[in-house]
């Protein structure tokens, strides 16, 4: 059980994930905003609580690990680490930059605190299972974590990694699946449809089930009770809204990829920051 | 490099995939990072014995190459040494993507294995033919490729694939080769062998074609053509060291190989001479084609990769230096 403090806390520090990332994007003036706003709230529950982590040393062997597989969500993940210390906010506006150590997607080469280099869709799982399987080889008692893209479940390495997680019993891997219902062309369910993705993975052997992925107290105990489970590496569903929380951006067609003005910036940014103060004092 | 040349090239009793399995079973010994993958072929590859001393170490992902390439990405970032095998197309063609991004670029510490090169994939024909496995590779930044000849360079090679750090990919028959070398050869990565000496022509070889331009340089010293023959065994990073002297001593230069002429062996020297030393060359490989079902035998002769073959243009490339056209 998570207590309503700690949610409060997580939700606060979601919020600032959000407008970190926002202005890391809005520096530049464009960036995948869609799938990053939507991955908000499990990277707060991961970073904020559930990951044994030491930002002085990432490269902790005992640490618990993040595969973020649909690598667009780097913005979300970069604004994440810094909040948490890995390297200062400041090098968030870097983002994309020449010379940067903030890339489009993730890698792990480049940025402390990102554990495995991503951008090609699908690769990440068979990636995260190699590295639940190599943890488990080396004896460390620690948990792998997946952010798979709904619609990067559209490719066969998935299936492919989800077959092998069950065959070796990978149940220190954990998976997510950020369904946002949207991929770059529009609506997932008229270009290429998943179904029930919950039915899916638990007929390929695998713990699944669905939250609301913006509710920090569902996806913690979602997370909470797949860390118990023996034997089948587990997936959670997140239901989510791409854009989630960014005023131009939430919800609206066309929001994976998008060019952004400085006046949506502020506004989304004022909006978001007027909720924080008003947290902060309730 | 210590290397002794076999007196007799004949057939060798030991057949590559045991040499392999041998090597990985005495690398895991040594190193319990070291773990084994297969994607439903460990039976073909012979890797039985590696999986009787190490089940836990040793694990066949089915028949998902891709997966295969990725779980071998994860495995190395959490520290273990990963060798990974299937056939040449399905290691390479099948999954570049994985091999170039999750390995490459993800800077990981990955072997792969790809057996049956070329014509060597034989009776199960065009579909499992790679003539393309090194050429395609070639491109993933700071590789390292191999073609062991035999099994005494298989096992040293194997060997000295457990310390150094990045994407190795091993390219190897699983049946019989023809001894090139003895036992107790040492071989340097990235540095080739002078297997004989010779004045007129310098014949580059690798793989099976090795034993074929030995051969021909036997057949051409009747005729009075002497010919040096060099055994590339690492196609990247390439002996240029090694390209530029031999053009330079002997002014023409033959490369010979089981694999196409585009983006291969042939590429890579031609690359070298081009930049450095221009003299005339000639290639002995695949022209462009795709492969077909049949015996080695008769697919080297359909595919112009005879010891007849490789005299045909070391003739012609000797002519073309006395004319000097070039």
């Amino acid at each position: 059980m998570i207590s309503k403090e700690k949610v409060r806390e997580l939700e606060r520090f979601a919020l600032k994930i959000r407008i970190e990332t926002i202005r890391a994007i809005g520096h530049l003036g464009f960036g995948h905003l869609g799938g990053a706003m939507s991955v908000v709230e499990v990277l707060a529950v991961l970073y904020g609580g559930v990951m044994k982590i030491d930002p002085a040393n990432p490269g902790w062997e005992g640490r618990d690990w993040l595969v973020c597989s649909k690598g667009h969500a780097g913005p979300a993940v970069y604004s994440t680490l810094a909040l948490k210390g890995y390297f200062p906010l400041s090098m968030l506006k870097t983002l994309n930059t020449p010379g940067t150590r903030l890339p489009s997607h993730c890698d792990k080469n480049l940025t402390p605190g990102v554990d495995m280099t991503t951008g090609s869709l699908g690769q990440g799982s068979s990636a995260a299972a190699g590295i639940a399987l190599g943890n488990r080889l080396k004896g460390r008692n620690n948990k792998t974590f997946l952010i798979l893209g709904d619609g990067e479940l559209q490719e066969g390495q998935v299936w492919e990694a989800a077959l092998f997680a069950a065959q070796q019993k990978l149940d220190n891997l954990i998976a997510f699946v950020d369904y946002n219902k949207q991929q770059l062309d529009g609506y997932v369910r008229d270009i290429n449809n998943l179904g029930d993705v919950r039915a899916k993975f638990e007929s390929f052997g695998w713990h699944a089930r669905e939250v609301d992925g913006h509710s920090i107290e569902q996806i913690w105990e979602a997370v909470e009770a797949a860390g118990e489970v023996k034997d089948q590496p587990s997936v959670i569903v997140l239901h989510t809204v791409k854009g989630k929380g960014c005023s131009f951006a939430e919800g609206i067609v066309d929001n994976h990829h998008m060019i952004v003005n400085e006046q949506q910036i502020k506004e989304s940014l004022g909006a978001l920051e007027e909720i924080l103060a008003g947290e902060v004092e309730a | 490099m210590r290397v002794i040349i076999a007196k007799e090239r004949v057939r060798e009793k030991t057949e590559m995939r045991s040499a392999y399995c041998s090597s990985l079973i005495r690398l895991a010994q040594k190193d319990d990072r070291v773990v084994v993958l297969d994607a439903d072929l460990m039976k073909s590859m012979g890797m039985v014995p590696f999986m009787e001393a190490f089940p836990d170490r040793a694990f066949d992902v089915g028949i998902q190459e891709a997966n295969m390439m990725g779980v071998a990405a994860g495995l190395s970032a959490a520290g273990m040494i990963p060798y990974a095998h299937s056939f040449a197309p399905f290691a390479t063609r099948r999954c570049f993507d994985q091999v170039f991004l999750s390995c490459g670029y993800a800077r990981l510490n990955v072997r792969i294995a790809g057996s049956d090169p070329g014509v060597t994939a034989a009776y199960n024909g065009g579909t499992h033919m790679p003539f393309e496995d090194m050429g395609i590779l070639r491109n993933v930044p700071d590789i390292t490729i191999l073609e062991p000849v035999d099994s005494v360079m298989l096992s040293n090679l194997v060997e000295q694939t457990l310390e150094p750090y990045g994407v190795f990919y091993i390219r190897l028959l699983r049946k019989n080769a023809v001894k090139i070398y003895e036992e107790g050869s040492k071989f340097q990565i990235g540095r080739a062998v002078q297997l004989r000496e010779g004045s007129d022509v310098t014949i580059f070889a690798t793989g099976i074609m090795v034993s074929e331009a030995l051969k021909a340089a036997e057949a051409l010293s009747a005729e009075g053509i002497s010919a040096r023959v060099v055994n590339i065994f690492t196609l990247k990073p390439i002996d240029r060291e090694m390209i530029e002297k031999c053009a330079e001593e002997t002014g023409a230069i033959v490369t010979a190989e089981n694999h196409s002429i585009i983006n291969g062996l042939g590429s890579a020297v031609a690359e070298v001479l081009a930049e450095t030393l221009p003299v005339p060359m000639e290639r002995v490989g695949v022209k462009d084609l795709f492969g077909e079902v049949g015996p080695v035998d008769y697919l080297m002769k359909r595919f112009e990769l005879t010891s007849e073959d490789i005299a045909a243009k070391v003739r012609r490339v000797v002519e073309r230096k006395s004319s000097g056209r070039d």
